[in-house]
């Protein structure tokens, strides 16, 4: 990984000292053995704080909304899901090509430190990977356990190694497979269960919910530049949950928005303070698009038209809702 | 005095209290909840979600309807949170964060709603058995191997010690008699010291608030530092709503269609519109918006409040920002040299 990484620094350098670009968006190191934090560097001098490594999991592309109105060229490090969510927000015209280098880096997946202190890895003070397992120091003692225990969720779901939007790419010179679990799996299981069961899950997990946005302002899908739950003219607009009916409102009209739109980042769940599995009404939207109008992957083409953006003569009929949706 | 009794009979312990909120387990997550014994208690959790404060300072609490009845309006007032209640299983940090809040709601004119939960509740704490990496409330003076409450514990093993520290803590002692067994006051020695040893080993232990407090205004606000420090902030309001502390609330008025409910809920600095007024927003950027939030915690609330700052060091922001951009990096950059 430390050789990927010098690589990764090379190329920026060689990059900033051509004049192609003159910023790097990446990630920096903080105070503890996992919290990285994005972070644009300025001229070549100041890469030393440049990380990447197994916690950088936060999806960049988001940030070059902002990054492209500015001057100059911004050199963005995209793992490859990173670029789904970059070509979706170039087809919804919310990023300046011009304005990015896209350098492609390679990804081994991600650790959910949430997982390893749900292990009881409490008290964690570094972490070690030798490629399939995992050592964790913690304060308490060492402990190990398979990388793949410890993984993002949307990493065992892993879209591939391939970059859907770059200029230049790194290559993985021992690439990682990751296990690739049906993500639709826990959709099934839901569809599966009775109305009431269904609605008892979705009640205990949303009425965690604290309405901090966390899920909402991750999302490169959710760009508008005010939402209408910000907005007090809407009738909708809501700080709290006045009752728990409120925050299932925002959550199903959130994954509406997205639907079509959403690449399945999985940034929602990763952000989610309550832990709250949101990617699931996602997913539940992709799997119904996928049944309805063939399948189909937000971001893999920029070009492409969305299946709930055009419409063909083949398109299922509205009355499909009234007789229970897809099957 | 100190007291002992088996951890197998907390349970028993908590439903001769009445109502009784503590840490429970809810679709995997541990916040503080009203308890019953059909509950998943988690004591062993160190830290909630959320904090302690939801107790005393709801997220949401209606303040007043007013119903249109002809071409009367009738205003009806919520009823009073007047029942009592055994908050079990705060922390030191907790403990410390309700002094800061007291602060600010106890202060005339008080606040009705906190107040009359402050009074109602009686607050259990329990010593920290597992401090984590994130926790750095040493650096803010705070013993989490001896929590502030009307009663403290420590849990040691099959065994949790109970020691009461005020008048409150007495009586509900009393009321929790049949089931406490007297022990030596120094029967908690070996938990005590057992949590120190780890709080001398937290990475974060050589955090200190030097640099910080009610004196350094302008010179932290105007520190060239705040522009890159909140690039990555995302504006959400995850950190503001699992602190222990933060204070910030809005009133709206919600149309039931019959009427009006008018509600206080937690604001977060961190928000656009927060704090808007006619004639806009006087924090136009992110920039201005994470400065506030730090500023407030480390600076304006120790101008106001004799240095008190206003951040425990529970750590739930460095767990919980969704891109890592907590308190301590701000402590550590702005710290010594601000310029």
């Amino acid at each position: 990984m430390q050789a990927i990484v010098d690589q990764i620094k090379a190329k920026a350098q060689e990059l900033l000292a051509a004049g192609t670009v003159d910023r790097v968006l990446g990630w920096e190191a903080g105070e503890l053995a996992y919290d990285r934090t994005p972070a644009v560097f300025g001229p070549a001098e100041a890469l030393d704080g440049l990380k990447y490594d197994l916690f950088c999991a936060a999806n960049l592309s988001k940030y070059l909304i902002a990054e492209t109105k500015k001057e100059g060229k911004v050199l963005a490090l995209l793992k490859p899901c990173d670029t789904y969510s970059f070509n979706q927000l170039l087809h919804e015209h919310r990023i300046r090509r011009e304005g990015v280098y896209v350098l492609g880096i390679p990804c081994r997946g991600k650790i959910d430190v949430r997982k390893l202190a749900a292990m009881g890895m409490e008290g964690i003070t570094g972490v070690e990977d030798d490629g399939t397992t995992l050592t964790v120091h913690t304060l308490y003692g060492d402990h190990t356990c398979s990388r793949e225990e410890a993984l993002l969720e949307r990493c065992l779901c892993c879209k591939g190694k391939e970059h859907k939007a770059f200029d230049e790419v790194i290559a993985d010179p021992e690439p990682y497979t990751e296990p690739d679990r049906d993500r639709f799996s826990m959709v099934s299981k839901l569809e599966a269960m009775a109305p009431q069961e269904r609605f008892a899950f979705w009640q205990g997990e949303l009425s965690k919910c604290i309405r901090c946005n966390a899920c909402r302002n991750v999302c490169p899908a959710c760009s508008c530049l005010n939402c209408v739950f910000d907005n007090p003219a809407s009738g909708v607009s809501g700080k709290a949950n006045v009752d728990p009916f409120e925050e299932q409102l925002f959550h199903i009209i959130r994954a509406f928005h997205v639907a079509g739109r959403c690449t399945d980042c999985g940034e929602c769940s990763r952000v989610c303070p309550q832990g709250i599995p949101l990617h699931l009404l996602n997913r539940k939207f992709i799997q119904d698009i996928n049944r309805f109008y063939g399948e189909y992957q937000a971001g893999a083409d920029p070009d492409a038209r969305g299946p709930l953006t055009s419409y063909t003569t083949g398109d299922v009929e509205p009355s499909v809702v009234s007789k229970g949706g897809a099957k | 005095m100190m007291y002992k009794l088996a951890m197998s009979r907390v349970s028993d312990l908590l439903a001769s209290f009445g109502k009784v909120i503590a840490p429970i387990e809810r679709a995997e997550q541990v916040n503080f909840g009203a308890w019953s014994p059909e509950e998943t208690l988690r004591l062993d959790v160190l830290k909630t979600v959320n904090s302690a404060k939801d107790a005393f300072f709801p997220q949401s609490e209606d303040i007043v309807h007013f119903k249109m009845e002809g071409k009367n309006i009738a205003i009806g007032m919520p009823e009073k949170p007047d029942e009592p209640f055994v908050l079990f299983g705060a922390r030191a940090c907790d403990m410390r964060a309700l002094d800061v809040l007291d602060r600010v709601f106890l202060s005339e004119p008080a606040d009705p709603g906190y107040a009359a939960r402050r009074k109602n509740g009686t607050i259990v704490s329990i010593a920290c058995a597992r401090p984590a990496e994130t926790c750095f409330c040493h650096a803010y003076g705070i013993d989490a191997a001896a929590p502030q409450g009307d009663v403290a514990c420590w849990i040691d093993g099959d065994t949790l010690y109970w020691q009461p520290q005020s008048e409150k803590g007495q009586a509900l002692t009393e009321t929790a008699k049949p089931f406490l067994e007297e022990c030596p006051d120094t029967a908690a020695d070996a938990a005590k010291q057992a949590i120190r040893e780890i709080l001398d080993r937290l990475p974060l232990k050589d955090l200190t608030l030097d640099g910080w407090g009610g004196d350094v205004l302008m010179e932290k606000f105007n520190s060239e530092k705040w522009a890159d420090l909140s690039r990555a902030c995302l504006g959400c309001g995850a950190c503001t709503f699992v602190c222990p502390t933060c204070q910030c609330y809005d009133i709206r008025d919600f149309d039931t269609g019959h009427g009006i409910q008018r509600y206080r809920c937690w604001d977060s600095c961190m928000y656009k519109d927060f704090t808007m007024m006619a004639s806009g927003t006087p924090r136009p950027t992110q920039l201005e918006r994470y400065r506030q939030r730090f500023m407030h915690k480390l600076v304006y609330f120790p101008a106001n409040n004799d240095g008190m700052f206003s951040c425990v060091g529970c750590g739930r922001c460095v767990a919980k920002c969704p891109v890592s951009s907590h308190i301590v990096k701000v402590i550590k950059a702005l710290g010594g040299d601000a310029k």
